[in-house]
């Protein structure tokens, strides 16, 4: 049976040619001067024209928060939804719609807080939709309350003694979940950042990217150790799947597994070389989870980069496939026909013939 | 043997029992006996929350009544003909709802000193002069069960599990049911293990033969058929109906369907019959929570499916901020509320009526839509046919109440043909030429829909107000005030689409009865009844209650005295006062249990009787003497 969704879609066959300014509606971009999010957002521009799927075919679905405006600024499909619900709202679209390609873009709170059952109930599926979660560490929308990523003690304004309780890790978290494309990217490295937006793209199953976010207003120069060129090489490790941990202004150290520690090893001294460097496997998850609980050591520095991807069979295709075997099953010799003959005459129910 | 045969053209019967006897089971194998011998018939379940409730007490009773009969089976029954009681807890509970003369069989292993201490009895009250007047037939079931088994080699606890099959021979001989079909499923049912199906069958035979062979029963009872339109029939309970709905309006409108849901107590039976239809390509996604139940299905409602999510009273609290996005964002969704007895957890296996104004009204900011009510199990199908043809039109959510009566109860159910449904058409917009996001249908309202994968048709949708027609996000104020008027506009020009109501009884007259939801039974009854003894009385059921039907103000002003019946403290009777500025009378019910329709009369006779008495005493002049104690100014 054609259903009416075929007759006005047809799937990948459409022209996929577009640019840049194809993606830019008509009314303005309202965030704060200077915001991350604009990077994200010209090299999330920059990459769709290349990935060979049509415009029409990619929705874009958002929560609530700063970065949830974001599908307001692309002109393709769009849902701005409800504060933490994007995932849920989006399992749904894909489940029903596979040929699509789906994002969505959340931030801490929204993914982390309110909607953190979504986040790891998406992950742990694996329904096949690219998560870009920007996480500036504050509520900014609601202008500086502290987020479950906010610093241990961090002074906002509704933590004005410190806050209380410690951060989420968001790679952690993802990881513990399940999820099979965990990454890390940083606003102010487009190069790195466009990389890691293509992998996620790329990745068949969930991807979550964290984005480390600047808020301008609110936690200015919350990354600043990572981005900041005079700190970041000190402070900002690059994980690249088959080569060593090296980091440093001239890659002069390096990360050693101690057991199970990661621990910094300089490559001058004469005591390490680099066949001691510890070499990335970005398909092995306990390596992921070693690595990522680097992020809560402030004397280490930060990974980031694909901590894992791994191929695992998606939910929607093994729900697409229950429903394909169900129709075999019931097509003794000649095609299922969904109609009502067959809704009301099933085995399994029982029916009483009556003479008028 | 002798016995004399006594032809009725009704009868209501319950099994009851302990939650592990199986009482759930014997009492459908029974419904669907008398189904198969064409009678009316409606069933109620009733079983407690806990899986396997402490046994033998109170608390742990499950029973199962049916009504069948030659003539209109309207509800289950108000009073039974004949109890089954495979305890002293499952007797002590029913006992007030047997009739006089009724015939009460009994267990009297489940009579024993533990038993009786257990169900709250002080003196066993087969030897007291409790049952004196009830034709009480003692026999020890569990043992004669176990006599017909004694060849097989069963464990004792295997032995013990076929009494409930034993008591439905028993019952399948007094009310001369085919036993045929049980036979066959008791084969399907426990083909694994053929000890058990030959443990079971010969219970069974052995019920019938021992009533058949003995003179414990005297007196045996035909119940004739009855003339149904022809036709083809399946029983159905009000979930499976409803799920079943959902498909139809799926293949009408060659839209997917696709279900989002989260086990809740009584809703779970419609995520569980619609994942055993995944051929007619529905997709269900057992969400993480009541969220994500109803965030999914919006997604896929925005993806162009058919999409809709169902839950009871908590998990209606938990949708409701999502129920607001529908509203604004204007996307078809069909909402089913299972209603339970509440507030909070409350009792989750007994029904009420009360989330009618959270239904109506529980949603922040204006946010209406449309409310549908379901008034009997087969009903449920065309109500949620009816829900997704409007949601789907006028794209907007719908909520549909059913509630724990009609979830579990079942009846026969024609099965229609598809000329005999609404038709359903949706066009999605595919021209970028003349598509808005906001632009609406000159008539209806809806506005224009295009999904995902439309080319040139790319939109965004969400929670902030949008500018009327484009779609543009507006914080403008007139055009807020526009939006808001507009989505009202939209869903009370819905009352195009409700049939007008049709008064049961007189078009005008003393009094009007009105229901709505699953208390349709009991209210026709009592109203037929009371007709009966020329009152002048009738009965108007509402299956929308936003909006209403058009006709429905004229029909009350054409009555005297208007009494709403419904399980809660009067929300309809709030609602229909604000609407129509008439006095109205409530009789409610809010114990977890459903109406007797004997009750109804009772109420509607009282008031009448009490009305007049005002209106005399009013008309009275001797009536300010009255007050004597009242100061004097002369």
């Amino acid at each position: 049976m054609s259903t009416l969704i075929e007759s006005v879609t047809s799937g990948t066959a459409h022209e996929c040619a577009f640019s840049v300014k194809d993606l830019k509606p008509a009314g303005d971009v309202r965030w704060c001067a200077g915001c991350g999010n604009y990077s994200v957002l010209s090299q999330v521009q920059k990459l769709l024209p290349e990935l060979g799927v049509p415009r029409e075919n990619i929705a874009f679905i958002s929560g609530i928060g700063c970065s949830s405006r974001f599908p307001y600024y692309m002109n393709t499909y769009g849902f701005h939804t409800i504060h933490g619900r994007a995932a849920a709202v989006a399992s749904g679209l894909k489940v029903a719609r596979p040929e699509l390609s789906v994002w969505v873009i959340t931030g801490d709170g929204d993914a982390l807080s309110i909607g953190g059952n979504h986040t790891i109930h998406l992950l742990r599926r694996n329904i096949d939709v690219n998560v870009l979660l920007f996480n500036n560490q504050i509520y900014g929308l609601t202008k500086g309350q502290y987020s479950p990523t906010s610093q241990h003690g961090q002074i906002t304004k509704s933590s004005p003694s410190g806050t209380p309780g410690y951060p989420f890790d968001p790679v952690s978290l993802a990881l513990g979940a399940g999820g099979s494309f965990v990454a890390r990217a940083l606003d102010r490295d487009l190069k790195h950042l466009g990389m890691m937006l293509r992998r996620a793209a790329e990745h068949k199953g969930t991807s979550f990217l964290e984005i480390y976010q600047n808020c301008i207003v609110f936690n200015d120069g919350a990354f600043e150790n990572f981005t900041d060129k005079a700190t970041k090489p000190e402070h900002t490790l690059f994980l690249e799947h088959g080569k060593p941990l090296i980091f440093g202004a001239n890659n002069e150290k390096a990360i050693r597994l101690d057991g199970l520690e990661p621990r910094i090893i300089s490559l001058e001294s004469g005591e390490y070389s680099l066949d001691d460097a510890l070499v990335y496997d970005e398909t092995n998850p306990n390596l992921a989870f070693i690595v990522a609980g680097m992020s809560r050591n402030p004397d280490l520095p930060r990974p980031v980069g694909v901590f894992l991807a791994l191929n695992r069979p998606c939910f929607e295709e093994e729900l697409a496939a229950q429903v394909q075997a169900d129709i075999q099953k019931h097509s003794a010799g000649k095609p299922f026909q969904a109609s009502l003959e067959n809704l009301f005459a099933s085995d399994d129910e029982w029916l009483v013939a009556v003479e008028s | 043997m002798k016995h004399t045969s006594i032809s009725r053209t009704h009868a209501v019967v319950r099994f009851a029992g302990d939650s592990g006897d199986g009482i759930q089971v014997i009492g459908s194998q029974f419904a669907t006996a008398s189904a198969l011998a064409n009678n009316q018939i409606r069933t109620m379940p009733d079983f407690p929350s806990e899986i396997r409730a402490p046994e033998g007490t109170p608390s742990g009773v499950s029973s199962f009544q049916l009504h069948f009969g030659t003539g209109e089976v309207y509800s289950a029954g108000d009073m039974c003909d004949c109890l089954v009681a495979m305890n002293a807890a499952a007797l002590n509970v029913c006992l007030k709802d047997v009739r006089r003369g009724g015939t009460i069989i009994v267990n009297t292993a489940g009579f024993t000193e533990k038993f009786l201490r257990l169900a709250g009895y002080v003196e066993n009250p087969l030897e007291t002069s409790l049952l004196q007047s009830f034709n009480v037939v003692a026999l020890d079931i569990t043992r004669l069960a176990s006599l017909a088994v004694r060849e097989l080699t069963l464990s004792t606890k295997e032995t013990e599990r076929v009494k409930n099959f034993f008591a439905l021979g028993l019952m399948y001989w007094l009310f001369s049911r085919p036993m045929a079909q049980t036979v066959a499923w008791i084969e399907e049912k426990f083909a694994k293990t053929p000890t058990l199906v030959e443990a079971n069958k010969l219970a069974l035979t052995a019920g019938w033969n021992y009533a058949d062979s003995t003179e414990i029963l005297t007196e045996r009872y035909t119940v004739e058929p009855a003339e149904l339109a022809g036709g083809r029939y399946r029983s159905l309970t009000g979930n499976v109906a409803a799920a079943l709905g959902l498909i139809a309006a799926s293949i009408q409108a060659r839209l997917p369907l696709f279900f989002g849901g989260y086990p809740i107590t009584p809703a779970s039976d419609i995520l569980q019959t619609l994942v055993q239809h995944k051929r007619f390509g529905v997709q269900v996604f057992q969400a993480e929570d009541e969220i994500a139940a109803i965030a999914a299905s919006l997604g896929a409602s925005f993806g162009g499916n058919l999409a809709s999510t169902a839950t009871s009273g908590p998990g209606m609290s938990l949708k409701t901020e999502a129920l607001g996005l529908a509203v604004m964002a204007e996307l078809p969704l069909v909402v089913i509320n299972v209603q339970r007895a509440g507030p909070s957890t409350g009792m989750p296996t007994k029904t009420e009526q009360s989330d009618l104004f959270q239904a109506l009204y529980g949603r922040h900011g204006e946010a209406p839509l449309p409310v549908m009510a379901a008034a009997s199990p087969a009903d449920c199908f065309r109500m949620s046919y009816e829900a997704a043809r409007i949601a789907l039109k006028y794209r907007t959510p719908v909520i549909l109440l059913s509630d724990a009566t009609l979830a579990n109860g079942s009846e026969p159910f024609k099965i229609p043909a598809s000329e005999e449904l609404a038709p359903m058409q949706v066009n999605f917009s595919d021209n970028a030429s003349d598509f808005a996001p906001f632009l609406r249908d000159e008539i209806t309202f809806a506005r224009d829909w295009a999904i995902p994968g439309t080319k040139g048709l790319e939109h965004r949708l969400g929670g902030l107000e949008k500018q009327n027609v484009s779609g543009a996000i507006s914080q403008d104020a007139a055009n807020h005030a526009q939006m808001v008027s507009l989505r009202a506009k939209k869903v009370a020009g819905i009352v195009r689409e409700i049939p007008p109501l049709e008064v049961f009884g007189a078009p005008s007259g003393k009094v009007l009865v009105i229901g709505w939801g699953s208390t349709f039974g009991a209210i026709r009854e009592a109203v037929a009844h009371l007709q009966k003894g020329d009152m002048s009385v009738a009965h108007i059921h509402l299956q929308h209650i936003h909006p209403f039907a058009a006709n429905l103000g004229e029909i009350i002003s054409n009555f005297e005295h208007i009494v709403v019946a419904e399980l809660n403290s009067g929300q309809l009777v709030h609602v229909l006062q604000a609407e129509f500025c008439k006095k109205i009378e409530h009789y409610g019910k809010i114990n977890g249990q459903s109406f007797k329709s004997e009750d109804i009369a009772v109420f509607v006779r009282e008031m009448l009787a009490r009305r007049d008495a005002d209106i005399a005493a009013q008309a009275s002049p001797n009536q300010r003497i009255s007050f004597p104690l009242l100061p004097t100014l002369s």
